[in-house]
């Protein structure tokens, strides 16, 4: 495999002259308050630091994080694929396919040892010694650990590699697993949602080429820059929340005029994802400007919160179709009527026993 | 002890009420900083039910003004908020007091659970309760079921409540806030905060139960007990009814 192009490179051959490249240098020192001695260490490092290497693997998934990815507008898709990094293993954006592509993944892994970053879409099933999903002629979850041993880190992209998303839905037949629960010793970003937002995949991806690390992660694992709020703390209808202006049907005056989707069981509140200060597609719209709900997708467990439509999850242990309500008014009630009972009959008791002391005084 | 009799007017006193006055009859048990924070603690819980209900279930929508004019359901969780922050720093106050309180102070926290003769009443409570026992016992203090079921459903019962309350409210607080701080670990063992959501939820009927039974309790004990039990909460004392021992 030939040499990875370093930063320098890449510039040159965008038509970039040398010229430009070490004013650009001298700019970004004193951008970062650096004296002029740092200037030729910045060029040093342009010119010999080589792209990161990333190996793009895909288990038990759809695809959308990638459909996702390739939309990246800020910055563009394709500028991370082909000047950030060097994606030398895709099943959907490479060139190659079968033993060539499978070759290629072997050569990147054997090369870059310790250096590169396994993305992970999708997830592996444990069930079956992993048969439920197949990848080159063997079981993902082998293919993912294997890729994983010699990564510098390991970006988990989705609802999928971050929680399970559909395939570990209750039952959970395949034993979907997210990968922080098969890769237990190498640092683990969760970058969740269904898919996720395709410039917090690309913002990740430039936070860890310039800062040369993770960005600041939440309890979760979660990059704290774009999963540090709840959709609801920002979202431009937080004031009919505020103000108890509920869309009350789909159809009615209220959905028209935009108010709070909170009664049609909207998760903004308790989803944390960049929706609302993002956007979807280069920041047109996302689900609630859209007239929806937040469907949570990027929460863990979001197919088995009830129906998307409801506000008060149902606890299935207690019946289909009974929420916390029903099944603390059904406790309720049950207890009151013993009382209403109880008190009946000690009513009764006491008559009795006044009775009984007359008769016997 | 000294006699009072001679200081009740006579008119007062049918004869057969005499012997009973003749004697201290009533223990001083809660404490006023105890009976303070009962109310106080009755008070938020009640604000907390039905404000916590509307969170979860909103009222119909109300078209006073522009959403700039009106905050119904900012009111309402405001409400549930300083309610809940009344309930907790209550309940830290409550707790202070079991350390420099009287003896009865601290039998809302705790289950003497390896005392057979504890065991032992709380079954005979639960005869009385299943009216097969003729007569009560007398309690200064809680009567074992009484302190079992006020263990099971305020102390637990409050603390999983006001943990899981600053919790979600944390959420709100965001990072940095102290309550995120405090609590903010909670959402490491649900992570999807709608189930903590969930929990919480149940948690109210769990307190609403306890209502129930409690408020039933209380009164029907005041009755038919040979103790007070109501008043006891008002003024302190305890007073019995006989003079029999046990």
């Amino acid at each position: 495999m030939s040499q990875i192009e370093t930063f320098y490179e890449v510039m040159r051959r965008q038509g970039i002259t040398r010229r430009s490249f070490l004013k650009y240098c001298a700019l970004t020192a004193s951008a970062l308050g650096l004296g002029p001695a740092f200037v030729p260490k910045i060029a040093h490092a342009m010119e010999t630091k080589p792209r990161t290497p990333v190996i793009w693997v895909n288990g038990l998934e759809c695809t959308c994080c990638s459909e996702s990815f390739i939309r990246g507008a800020h910055p563009l898709a394709k500028d991370v694929v082909l000047s950030m990094i060097s994606l030398d293993y895709s099943h959907v954006l490479m060139a190659a396919a079968g033993h060539a592509a499978e070759a290629a993944m072997e050569e990147a892994m054997e090369t870059h040892r310790g250096n590169y970053i396994l993305a992970v879409e999708g997830n592996p099933p444990l069930n079956e010694d992993g048969m439920f999903c197949i990848v080159g002629g063997k079981p993902f979850v082998d293919k993912l650990k294997r890729a994983a041993e010699g990564a510098k880190a390991v970006i988990a992209w989705g609802a999928c590699a971050s929680y399970g998303c559909v395939q570990a839905a209750k039952p959970n037949p395949t034993q979907a697993t997210p990968v922080h629960k098969v890769i237990t010793d190498k640092p683990i970003i969760k970058i969740p949602g269904c898919p996720p937002i395709a410039e917090v995949m690309t913002g990740v991806i430039t936070y860890m080429l310039t800062f040369d690390r993770l960005p600041e992660l939440d309890r979760q694992g979660r990059p704290a820059m774009f999963y540090g709020q709840r959709i609801h703390d920002k979202c431009y209808r937080r004031p009919h929340f505020d103000a108890g202006q509920f869309v009350e049907h789909w159809d009615d005056e209220n959905a028209r005029k935009g108010f709070c989707l909170y009664k049609m069981g909207c998760k903004g509140p308790t989803t944390y994802n960049a929706c609302s200060t993002v956007g979807w597609n280069e920041g047109v719209s996302f689900p609630i400007q859209s007239g929806h709900g937040c469907i949570g997708c990027s929460e863990d467990g979001f197919w088995d919160q009830g129906t998307f439509y409801d506000r008060l999850t149902n606890i299935k242990q207690f019946g289909i179709e009974a929420n916390a309500d029903k099944v603390g008014m059904t406790a309720a009630g049950v207890v009151g009527g013993a009382v209403a009972v109880h008190a009946a009959i000690s009513a009764l008791k006491r008559a009795q026993k006044k009775t009984q002391d007359k008769v016997e005084g | 002890m000294s006699s009072p009799t001679t200081n009740v007017p006579a008119h007062d006193v049918a004869p057969e009420d005499l012997a009973t006055v003749a004697r201290q009859t009533s223990v001083y048990v809660y404490e006023a900083p105890v009976r303070i924070w009962h109310w106080v603690n009755a008070a938020a819980i009640l604000v907390l039910i039905v404000t916590g209900y509307f969170i979860g279930s909103p009222p119909p929508t109300m078209m006073i003004g522009e959403a700039y004019e009106q905050f119904v359901f900012g009111y309402i969780r405001f409400a549930h908020f300083a309610a809940g922050w009344v309930l907790a720093i209550g309940f830290l106050g409550r707790i202070y007091w079991a350390f420099f309180g009287n003896h009865h102070s601290r039998q809302l926290f705790y289950v003497p659970f390896w005392s057979a003769t504890f065991w032992a009443e709380v079954w005979f409570e639960i005869r009385w309760y299943l009216l097969l026992a003729k007569e009560p016992k007398k309690y200064v203090g809680h009567n074992p079921l009484a302190q079992l079921a006020m263990f099971f459903f305020i102390t637990l019962g409050v603390s999983f409540m006001i943990v899981t309350g600053f919790a979600l409210y944390a959420e709100g607080a965001q990072e940095g806030s102290l309550t995120h701080d405090l609590f903010g670990w909670v959402h490491g063992l649900t992570w999807n905060s709608q189930r903590l959501h969930t929990l919480h939820h149940l948690g109210m009927w769990w307190i609403v139960i306890f209502m129930v039974i409690h408020i039933y309790v209380a009164i029907r004990e005041d009755i038919m007990s040979r103790q007070s039990i109501v008043s006891t909460m008002i003024s302190g004392t305890r007073t019995f009814k006989d003079d029999r021992p046990d």
